[in-house]
């Protein structure tokens, strides 16, 4: 790139520069839709809602990914609210209303939902009572083991002897 | 140890498997409705034919109604069409909502397929769309004698959704409010 505006004269160089700049400059404006905001304050939380909020047309995708006419148009909603002096919880309560709870990326904790809330916790603590109950288990069953006179004297002996021969005869 | 015990990890599979599987029969675009039971949301938009006519839910007028949200963009509505036509015919009330439509279009598009509504709103910018929770044309809305909506159907209503979900429950609406005039 370089070697070849070099051999342009200066100012069909800084045309391609500005031609350049110009299309990078509406590649970026492209991305998302120019939101204007009263207070610069009110974009962050913008975007978080857009980001906790669910297109209703498009099953997995939420307001700032979806480009569904559906999504532009809650978008515009979500921004006239804020406008408006509403809380994050009472944008989303609006919206709930109308949309049911469907929107909401993350469910409240009610009789539908209490199951979803509640199962990792109840998962995680069943999975410790079972590593519980079996490593309990095996320290029983082998101090159990360990009374019951399986080998004699004898046997051990030999046992030790063939245990340690391998390890004389390499040497 | 008791030996059941042991199928107990089994019997939780078999059940997770039963949920899922059952899950999978379920349409993931059928959305629970917020609005059923709740009343019809207060509007005040344009009539479609006529611009200086300001419509609202007064103009409903006690009736038990369906509106139906539609647009000429909407290809699906147009498979729809005929058979609204001939529910009016039938007597029943249907209310249109233009929804996000021109007004021209969508007076030309009744002009050619008939126009089975007692009257049309027209919400170019989906204000009352929003109020609906609509993410979508067609829908339609059965509105009771109070004002009440009692059923929303998202999608095509054709002659066998009618007779599936709207039928009877229009029919005990009537009745219902037929018997509270009287």
């Amino acid at each position: 790139m370089p070697k070849q505006s070099n051999l342009l004269p200066g100012s069909a160089w800084l045309k391609q520069a500005a031609l350049l700049l110009l299309l990078l400059s509406s590649a970026a404006m492209a991305v998302e839709d120019v939101v204007k905001f009263s207070d610069e304050s009110l974009r962050p939380r913008y975007q978080q809602l857009l980001e906790e909020l669910r297109c209703p047309k498009c099953q997995n995708q939420n307001l700032a990914d979806s480009n569904s006419a559906i999504s532009q148009d809650l978008r515009a909603e979500v921004q006239r609210l804020l406008e408006q002096k509403l809380t994050d919880a009472e944008i989303k309560e609006y919206l709930k209303n109308r949309y049911s709870e469907f929107i909401l990326y993350r469910p409240e904790v009610n009789r539908a939902t209490w199951f979803l809330w509640a199962a990792p916790v109840v998962l995680v603590l069943m999975g410790g009572l079972i590593v519980l109950r079996l490593s309990r288990r095996k320290k029983n069953s082998g101090s159990e083991e360990a009374d019951l006179p399986v080998r004699s004297t004898d046997q051990q002996q030999r046992l030790d002897q063939l245990l340690n021969s391998p390890k004389q005869g390499s040497e | 140890m008791n030996r059941l015990t042991l199928f107990i990890p089994f019997a939780l599979c078999l059940a997770l498997g039963a949920f899922l599987f059952f899950s999978l029969g379920k349409d993931p675009l059928d959305l629970p409705s917020a609005l059923v039971g709740e009343p019809f949301p207060e509007f005040a938009l344009e009539e479609l034919h006529e611009p200086e006519r300001q419509v609202s839910t007064d103009d409903f007028d006690g009736q038990v109604l369906l509106v139906n949200v539609w647009a000429t963009w909407c290809f699906a509505c147009r498979i729809e069409h005929p058979w609204l036509n001939s529910l009016a015919e039938q007597g029943v009330a249907i209310v249109g909502l233009n929804y996000k439509d021109h007004r021209k279009l969508a007076q030309d598009w009744l002009g050619e397929r008939g126009d089975p509504y007692q009257f049309s709103i027209f919400d170019p910018r989906g204000v009352l769309g929003i109020d609906l929770g609509v993410y979508g044309a067609p829908e339609t809305y059965l509105v009771d004698a109070e004002g009440i909506i009692r059923h929303r159907r998202v999608g095509v209503v054709d002659e066998r959704v009618w007779n599936e979900e709207f039928r009877d429950l229009y029919q005990q609406l009537v009745d219902d409010a037929n018997a509270k005039t009287e």
